[in-house]
C-alpha cells in the first residue's frame, strides 16, 4: 500500500519519496528526496551577465591614468576635483570637510586614507544637502566617513560604471546611498544607519550588485526601486523600519521593476520606529517587516535568514501599500512571478503593526505571517512552503529552481561602452546642433554662409577651429560672432572639418 | 464686424492679388531644414551633441550627459516652413484676429507673457499657454495631459469658441480660398496636389503645424555647455544652484529632470491659483482617477525665464516666488475641503534665501534661443500678422489689463 502511494506521489512530484505530516496540519508536509537535478535559473537579462562565469563576478574598475591628487586636512576636496583630468585618483588623508563635492567628470576616483582607524570625515554640520554627488560615469567613492548632511551621502545622477564602497555613513538625512538613472554598479562593504528614507537607495538603475553592507536604524535598509537586474548579496539588515525593499513606485518616468535577487543577506530584528518623512512612500512601512515587495517582478528570495521582524517577515503586495500617492496607469501595479526559494525564517510576526493586524483580521489571524501576498498571486512558487507560516499563497506552485548560483553578479562583463555613434560623427552634430543657428549652407543667417566660410578656409579646418574660440569682428553687415570656447579643440576641429566637406 | 474685415481682405486678396499682397504669389517655400536639423533624403532629421550619450532604458531622464527620449522629426523642409506661415496667420481663426502665436510668441519664450491666455473672446481662458519649446519630446500635451499629440493638441485651441475660434468646416474652406496657401500646400506635398481639383485637408494643416512645433529646439544653453564638459559655462553661483537643483533636499531635478527638466510624467504639487479662481482639478478629469486630482504635467524648465508667470494659472509673477513655493511646506496651499495626494517629493526643504536666490540664478542658465525661427513678414493669405498687436501684450479690447 505504501510502495503504490509512494510510485504516485513520486510521479507527481517528480521527487522520490514522501511522507504524509500529521492529521492536524494545514496540509500534509511532504518529505521528498531530489532524485534529479532542477532546472537552471533564468531571468530575462541573464545573457547579458553570462559571461560572468569566466570573468571575476565584479570586476569592475575605475579607469586610472596615473594623475594623484592628495587632499589634506583644511584644504578643498572640490578643488582637487575641479583640478582632476580623468583617470585621477583623488586621496582625501584624514581630517574634516565641511563641503559638498560634486564630480562631473568621468573616471575619477575619491578615495579617503584610513590611518589607524582615523578616516576623513566630510561633515555636512546639519546645513549642508549632500555629501558627494556625481553625474560622470565610471566613478569611485570610497574609504570615506560621511555625517550630518540634509539630503544624502553619496548620489549620483545617471553616470554608469560606479563603485561605491567601504564607505561610513551617519545620520545624513533622506538617503545614504542613492545611485539613481546609472546602469552597471556595485555598492559594497557601506555601513548605513540613521537615514529617515532608505539606507541604500537604488533608483531607477539597471544592473547593479548591493552586497556586503551593514545597514541599521534606518526607516529602510535596503530598497530596489524602479530597477531592473539588482542582487542583494550578502546584507546585513537589522533594526530598521523595514528591510529590504523592491518597489515600483508610481509616477516615475521608468516604470518597471524586475529580476531581483535577494539572496544570502540576515534580515533580523527589523523594528525600528517609522521615522520617515510623512509623504514619503516608506512612511507606508509597517514596522517589523523583513522583507517588502511592492509591484517588482521576478524577485526571487533566496536563503536569507529572516528572523525577529514583529510585523512579518515577507510582504509581497501592490500599489495599495502606496495608498499616499497618484496611480499611474502606465505600471503594474502587481508583483508578478514571486520566487520564494529555501529561507530561514522564525519569530516573525510576533507582534503586528496596527496596519497588518487588520489585515490579519480580515484572515482570522492574529499572528503576523512569515510569508504574505497580499495580492494572491497566481504565477508564484515556492520551495517548501510547509516550513512557514503563510497567507496569501494558496496559488503558488512549486518553483523549477533552487538556486540562483549561476548568477553570481549582475553587474556587467565589460563597462557599458560609451553610445555607439550609428554613423553620426561629432563634427556633424556640432555643426548641425550647434553652429547651424547661425550658419547655413547657401543662404544668409545670423553669420556668414557656410559656402563663403569654405572658400576663405579651403584646406584649413584648424583655421576655422581656431577663430572660433576667439572670434573677433570681421565683417561690417554681420555681427562679431560669439565664442565658441565651450567646445573644446578636438570637437571645434571636427566641425569645422565637417563644415569645410559640406556639399548642401 | 471682425468677420466682414476678414472676408474684405479675402476679397482684396483674390481681386488684386499680388499687387496689393505680394506674399500671396506663391512664395516658395526654404529648402532648408531649420537650424538644428540635418536634411536627409528630402527629411529633416535632428542633430544634437546629446545623441552622442546613453540614456537608461531610453527614457531620457538622468544627468549632464544623458541622451534625448524619443522624439518627432522627420518632416520635410517645405512642410516646416508652411507650417511656420500657418502658425502666424490669423486666418485660421474664426474671425482673423488670432493666430497661434498670438498665445505662443517667438519673443515671450512661445507663451504670452500671461497667467492665463485671451483668445478670440477677449476673455481670459482657464489655464496659462505653455511655452512650445522642446514640444517634439513631449509626449502628453495640456497642462492636464489630455493630448497624445501635436495633432491632437492643436484642435484644441484652433476650435475652441474662446481660443482661435474657428471650425474644421471653416478652416479648410478658408485655406482652399486662398490660392496662395493651396500653392504651398502642393509645394509640400506635391504627391497629393496633381491636379487643379486637389483640395488641403484637415491632415495636411495638422501635419505642417507639427513641422514646424517640432523644429523648436533649444539645447545650446550655457547650461548645456556645461554639461558637455565646458566648467566655466557657469559662474560659481550659478554651480552652486545646480548643485540646490539636483539635491535631494530641494529635489527639483527629480522631476524636472536633466536633459529635458521635465520627466514628462503627472505631478500633483498643490499649488495655488490666484484669488478668486476656483481650485483646477487637473487631470482627474481627463484620467477620470480621483488620485489625481489637481495634478498637471510637469513642464519643462527650459526657457524657463521668458515665461513669466508661472504655474498652470499664472499664479506665481516670478521664478523667485515659484521657487519659494516649494519650501512653504507641504500641501501648505491646499483650499480648505481639498484633499489632494501631494507629490511624495514636495516636503519641507527648508531651503534658505540665498538658496533660492542661487536657484534662480542656475534656472536663468537654461535660456537657449539660438534656434528662434524668423517671423514671416508677410503671409499667404494677405492678412496682417496680430501677434504683435496690443491685444496680446496684456490689454483687453475694452482697455483691462489682464494680468495683474
Amino acid at each position: 500500500m505504501n510502495k503504490v502511494i509512494g510510485i504516485v506521489g513520486a510521479a507527481v512530484l517528480l521527487a522520490g519519496g514522501y511522507y504524509l505530516g500529521q492529521a492536524n496540519q494545514p496540509g500534509p508536509t511532504i518529505i521528498k528526496v531530489p532524485s534529479e537535478p532542477r532546472a537552471t535559473f533564468s531571468s530575462s537579462g541573464a545573457e547579458e551577465v553570462a559571461d560572468t562565469a569566466n570573468v571575476p563576478a565584479r570586476s569592475l574598475q575605475t579607469p586610472t591614468s596615473g594623475e594623484l591628487i592628495v587632499v589634506k586636512d583644511g584644504e578643498s576636496i572640490q578643488e582637487a576635483v575641479n583640478a582632476a583630468s580623468p583617470g585621477a585618483v583623488i586621496k582625501v588623508m584624514p581630517g574634516v570637510y565641511k563641503e559638498t563635492v560634486y564630480i562631473d567628470k568621468d573616471n575619477i576616483t575619491l578615495s579617503g586614507v584610513i590611518e589607524q582607524g582615523n578616516y576623513p570625515v566630510l561633515e555636512g554640520e546639519g546645513v549642508r544637502n549632500d555629501a558627494v554627488l556625481y553625474s560622470g560615469n565610471g566613478v569611485t567613492i570610497e574609504n570615506l566617513h560621511i555625517t550630518h548632511y540634509k539630503g544624502n551621502g553619496v548620489m549620483g545622477q545617471a553616470g554608469n560604471n560606479y563603485i561605491i564602497r567601504n564607505n561610513w555613513i551617519v545620520d545624513t538625512g533622506v538617503y545614504g546611498i542613492f545611485p539613481q538613472l546609472g546602469k552597471n554598479g556595485i555598492v559594497s562593504h557601506n555601513i548605513v544607519s540613521g537615514i529617515e528614507d532608505a539606507a541604500i537607495y537604488v533608483g531607477m538603475s539597471d544592473n547593479v550588485d548591493v552586497v556586503y553592507n551593514q545597514v541599521y536604524e534606518s526607516v529602510a535598509g535596503i530598497e530596489i526601486e524602479n530597477s531592473r537586474h539588482a542582487l542583494v548579496e550578502g546584507n546585513m539588515v537589522y533594526d530598521n523600519t523595514g528591510g529590504i525593499l523592491a518597489f515600483i513606485t508610481p509616477g516615475l518616468p521608468i516604470k518597471t521593476c524586475g529580476d531581483v535577487i535577494f539572496r544570502n543577506n540576515f534580515v533580523v530584528d527589523n523594528n525600528h520606529e517609522n521615522f520617515a518623512i510623512p509623504g514619503s512612500l516608506v512612511s507606508n512601512i509597517p514596522s517589523g517587516t523583513g522583507i517588502l515587495v511592492m509591484a517588482c517582478d521576478d524577485v526571487v528570495v533566496e536563503n536569507n535568514i529572516i528572523t525577529g521582524n514583529k510585523s512579518a517577515g515577507m510582504i509581497f503586495t501592490n500599489f495599495e501599500l502606496a495608498s499616499s500617492a497618484s496611480n499611474d496607469p502606465e505600471a503594474d501595479p502587481n508583483p508578478n512571478r514571486p520566487r520564494i526559494l529555501n529561507n530561514i525564517m522564525r519569530n516573525n510576526g510576533d507582534s503586528p503593526e496596527p496596519v497588518v493586524r487588520a489585515f490579519l483580521a480580515t484572515q482570522l489571524e492574529l499572528r503576523g505571517p512569515d510569508i504574505v501576498d497580499t495580492v494572491g498571486m497566481d504565477d508564484g512558487c515556492i520551495l517548501n512552503p510547509e516550513r512557514y507560516r503563510t497567507l496569501g499563497l494558496e496559488k503558488y506552485g512549486e518553483c523549477e529552481f533552487d538556486s540562483t548560483a549561476n548568477v553570481a553578479s549582475y553587474t556587467l562583463p565589460e563597462p557599458v561602452p560609451p553610445r555607439s555613434m550609428e554613423g553620426l560623427d561629432k563634427g556633424k552634430l556640432v555643426y548641425y546642433g550647434v553652429c547651424a543657428g547661425c550658419h547655413a549652407y547657401n543662404s544668409r543667417m545670423i553669420g556668414p554662409p557656410t559656402q563663403i566660410i569654405q572658400a576663405l578656409y579651403m584646406d584649413n579646418p584648424q583655421g576655422i577651429a581656431d577663430y572660433a574660440a576667439n572670434p573677433v569682428k570681421k565683417r561690417q553687415d554681420y555681427p562679431q560672432m560669439p565664442p565658441q570656447a565651450h567646445l573644446d579643440e578636438e570637437t571645434r576641429l571636427a566641425a569645422a572639418k565637417f563644415m569645410l566637406e559640406l556639399t548642401k | 464686424m471682425k468677420h466682414l474685415a476678414l472676408r474684405l481682405s479675402l476679397f482684396l486678396l483674390v481681386a488684386l492679388g499680388s499687387v496689393v499682397a505680394p506674399a500671396a504669389a506663391a512664395t516658395a517655400l526654404s529648402e532648408d531644414c531649420p537650424p538644428g536639423f540635418e536634411l536627409a533624403a528630402g527629411h529633416c532629421e535632428l542633430r544634437s551633441l546629446y545623441q552622442l550619450y546613453p540614456s537608461l532604458e531610453d527614457a531620457g531622464v538622468g544627468g549632464l550627459k544623458t541622451g534625448l527620449p524619443a522624439y518627432r522629426d522627420g518632416f520635410s523642409p517645405q512642410q516646416t516652413d508652411l507650417g511656420r506661415y500657418l502658425f502666424f496667420d490669423p486666418a485660421l481663426s474664426g474671425d482673423g484676429t488670432v493666430s497661434c502665436a498670438s498665445c505662443h510668441h517667438p519673443d515671450k519664450g512661445f507663451a504670452d507673457g500671461r497667467g492665463r491666455s485671451v483668445g478670440i473672446s477677449g476673455e481670459p481662458v482657464r489655464r496659462s499657454a505653455p511655452s512650445l519649446w522642446n514640444v517634439a519630446f513631449q509626449q502628453r500635451f495640456f497642462w492636464d495631459a489630455r493630448a497624445g499629440s501635436l495633432e491632437e493638441q492643436m484642435q484644441g485651441p484652433l476650435y475652441d469658441e474662446h481660443e482661435m475660434g474657428s471650425t474644421p468646416e471653416q478652416l479648410l474652406r478658408t485655406l482652399n480660398g486662398i490660392p496662395a496657401y493651396r500653392e504651398l500646400f502642393a509645394q509640400a506635398w506635391p504627391g497629393d496636389f496633381r491636379s487643379a481639383e486637389s483640395q488641403i485637408r484637415l491632415d495636411h494643416i495638422y501635419a505642417a503645424i507639427t513641422a514646424f512645433q517640432v523644429s523648436l529646439v533649444s539645447l545650446n544653453s550655457r547650461y548645456d555647455q556645461y554639461a558637455h564638459g565646458y566648467a566655466d559655462a557657469l559662474s560659481d553661483p550659478e554651480k552652486e544652484g545646480l548643485n540646490i537643483f539636483r539635491s535631494f533636499v530641494a529635489r527639483c531635478a527629480e522631476c524636472h529632470t536633466p536633459p529635458l527638466f521635465t520627466n514628462r510624467q503627472i505631478a500633483v504639487i498643490g499649488t495655488p491659483e490666484p484669488d478668486g479662481l476656483p481650485f483646477d482639478s487637473g487631470a482627474q478629469q481627463p484620467l477620470n482617477d480621483p488620485s489625481q486630482r489637481g495634478g498637471f504635467k510637469v513642464p519643462s524648465l527650459r526657457n524657463i525665464a521668458l515665461t513669466a508667470p508661472y504655474m498652470h494659472s499664472g499664479r506665481f509673477e516670478t521664478l523667485r516666488e515659484a521657487a519659494a513655493f516649494y519650501t512653504g511646506g507641504r500641501g501648505h496651499a491646499i483650499p480648505e475641503g481639498e484633499e489632494l495626494k501631494i507629490h511624495w517629493h514636495i516636503w519641507e526643504p527648508q531651503l534658505t534665501d540665498d538658496e533660492l536666490d542661487r536657484l534662480v540664478d542656475f534656472l536663468q542658465t537654461l535660456t537657449d534661443e539660438s534656434f528662434k525661427p524668423r517671423e514671416p513678414a508677410e503671409l499667404p493669405s494677405g492678412l496682417l500678422p496680430v501677434h504683435n498687436s496690443p491685444a496680446s501684450t496684456g490689454i483687453t479690447l475694452t482697455g483691462e489689463k489682464i494680468n495683474e
